[in-house]
């Protein structure tokens, strides 16, 4: 069985950044990428698992997005799986988590795979979507949050997990095929080795674009999302008063301040 | 007259709390677009719930019954498509916890609604719904609308609105919910380790550690440092995640909320929705943070730029 599993490159913000022209973004001149934390996770769940059943497991990393994007599956390459796949085409700037999760369920039918995972939220917007996208258009079963995954390719359904409010956890049994998005902490992702990392660079990439995987014009893009963003722009700031000075001065400040609300000054 | 669908949601037979906020934002809608608001409420047994949800501006309370009393994503999808099928509302809305992350963005795209998760503002232009979230860690907030759509999914942040406390008299009608097969079945739930040494949730003063501290070896000097100021030592999720404090000191959604607390210390922290849904409401927090646009600025009461090493060292000297 194939298990793919969605990779993000996010975007953070740069300490000093600017606002696109059109108001919408931000100036991409200020934005660090790196992979999504969650996907580090969500990959070492799938590398274990084709470990642990090396002739029965393949996972694969699938990423939507433009050339910077293939950093990401190199990344997850370096410490194991064979190949990667990536989607994109100028038509796809704009798209919406509701897009990207169409998209991955059309490259879920064309590799025929059992499980598709991806992170629960991504850091950038959070919009802990994509997943559940890719599940409504597979039809798949599905559930989000997992922070255990029990799997036996041979069984009809997988024992799971899922974290609640609280830390609470709940156990269930879920029918495969299914989509699941993984929790931080359900296992420790492995770092990749030097040779690992060369290795990587000549591993295949495969390119999609969406008509290839069947998406019509009006199936990605604005026109394909389920929102629009019209405008971004710094929030205003918050009461903190700030305590300036050199460290010394800012703990001692600090410290007053610790002693006074305890009254032992 | 246009509606609003609010669908409510609970666990172990308790209501969850969020369902109040999101009626209370439901009612401000109302007031200002004229709509009906009618609550969903889908569980083994209704009726329990009928009297909690019978608050604020709630018109009615659609009482659906399904087999199972826990949570299940495809009762709650099937259910919530075949009654917005036949009310075609203008929003559907619930809290943005963990449940809905299993469901709404499906409903969403099984029907091509618009869509949007952790909402903290909704209003009406020109007739049309824009909602606001957050972007790039808390740094940034987007606008979204929703052209062409005529129904749109909201799931709302937690901690925006206030819980409706007044009390309505909504009717109360019955739906059959579709006949659907599970594909997940409930086994049980599972407790957090409480086996931790300390009370985090009771403690009055929190120094509390995130991944600014880098590295495990310095786990060490902040234990010592909250020693010596008399503090309970606290950290975020990736401190208990990788194993350098146990779970019972972390704070936030997934943790504990400090409820006790008065003055909360939080170093090398970011400032995530999570770590604040455990801390936010302490009256004194101090943030010492080297990015000075970190969001836990937004909710501290007292603010420090700088290296969180080169505080905690001068720090010592104070509480010797
Ligand atoms: C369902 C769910 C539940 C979650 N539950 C929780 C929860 O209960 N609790 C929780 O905490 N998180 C929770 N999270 C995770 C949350 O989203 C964040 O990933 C996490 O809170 C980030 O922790 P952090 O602030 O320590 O790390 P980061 O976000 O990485 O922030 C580190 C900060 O340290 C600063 N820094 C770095 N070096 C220094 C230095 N030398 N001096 C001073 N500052 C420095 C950086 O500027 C940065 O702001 C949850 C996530 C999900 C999806
Ligand atoms: N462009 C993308 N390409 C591949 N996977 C994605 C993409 N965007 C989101 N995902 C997946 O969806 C998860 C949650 O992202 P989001 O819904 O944006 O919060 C990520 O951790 C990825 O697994």
């Amino acid at each position: 069985m194939k298990i793919l599993v969605a990779i993000k490159l996010v975007a953070a913000l740069d300490e000093d950044f600017e606002i696109r022209e059109d108001g919408c973004d931000a100036d991409p001149d200020y934005l660090d990428y790196q992979l999504n934390e969650w996907d580090d996770y969500s990959w070492e769940v799938a590398l274990q698992l084709a470990e642990k059943f090396p002739d029965k497991i393949e996972a694969i990393p699938v990423t939507v997005g433009p050339e910077r994007a293939e950093a990401g599956l190199r990344k997850c390459l370096a410490k194991g799986g064979e190949r990667g796949i990536r989607v994109w085409d100028e038509s796809l700037e704009g798209s919406d988590p509701m897009v990207i999760g169409h998209l991955l369920a059309a490259v879920a039918k064309r590799e025929q795979a059992t499980m598709v995972l991806a992170g629960t939220l991504a850091s950038d917007h959070a919009y802990a979507q994509t997943g559940m996208c890719a599940a409504a258009e597979l039809g798949w079963a599905h559930i989000a949050v997992v922070s255990r995954l029990d799997l036996d390719p041979e069984a009809s359904e997988a024992n799971v997990r899922r974290e609640l409010e609280g830390g609470i956890e709940e156990e269930l049994a879920i029918q495969l095929p299914a989509v699941m998005t993984i929790q931080l902490g359900i296992n420790e992702p492995r770092y990749a080795s030097l040779r690992g990392i060369k290795q990587a660079k000549a591993k295949p990439l495969e390119t999609l674009t969406p008509s290839e995987l069947g998406l019509s014009p009006q199936e990605v893009g604005e026109a394909g999302s389920l929102s629009q963003v019209r405008r971004m722009y710094i929030p205003e700031k918050g009461q903190a008063e700030l305590i300036e000075g050199t460290p010394a001065e800012q703990a001692t400040r600090l410290a007053e301040i610790i002693k006074e609300l305890r009254g032992d000054a | 007259m246009a509606e609003i669908l609010v669908i409510a949601s609970h666990r172990s037979g308790e209501l969850n709390p969020g369902t109040l906020e999101v009626i209370t934002a439901a009612t401000e809608l109302k007031q200002a677009t004229g709509n009906k608001i009618s609550v969903v409420i889908i569980a083994d047994k209704p009726d329990q719930y009928v009297k909690a949800l019978s608050v604020g501006g709630v018109d009615e309370i659609i009482k659906v019954s399904v087999p199972q009393a826990e949570f299940q994503p495809d009762y709650y999808e099937s259910v919530v498509l075949a009654v917005a099928d036949e009310r075609k509302p203008q929003l559907i809305l619930a809290p943005h916890g963990v449940d809905a992350w299993s469901f709404m963005p499906v409903v969403a795209a099984k029907r091509r609604y618009g869509c949007a998760t952790d909402v903290f503002e909704i209003r009406y232009e020109d007739g049309k719904p824009v909602a606001v979230r957050a972007a790039y860690a808390e740094k940034m907030h987007m606008e979204l609308d929703f052209p062409h759509k005529e129904t749109v999914v909201l799931t709302i942040r937690g901690n925006t609105y206030k819980p409706s406390e007044t009390s309505a008299t909504p009717a109360i009608s019955e739906f059959q919910a579709p006949a659907v097969e599970p594909r997940t079945r409930h086994i049980g739930f599972h407790a957090p380790d409480t086996s931790g040494d300390v009370d985090i949730a009771q403690a009055e003063y929190i120094l509390s550690i995130g991944r600014g501290i880098a590295e495990e070896d310095n786990v060490e000097q902040f234990n010592e440092l909250a020693d010596q100021m008399g503090f309970t030592l606290g950290c975020s999720r990736p401190i208990a995640d990788n194993g350098w404090l146990p779970k019972s000191r972390q704070v936030g959604q997934s943790g504990k909320t400090v409820s006790n607390c008065k003055l909360y210390l939080a170093m090398g922290i970011s400032g995530s929705v999570q770590h604040m849904a455990g801390m936010k409401h302490v009256q004194t927090i101090v943030a010492v943070n080297t990015d000075a646009e970190a969001s836990i600025f937004n909710i501290a009461r007292y603010g420090i730029v700088a290296d969180l090493f080169d505080i905690a060292e001068e720090l010592k000297q104070h509480f010797q």
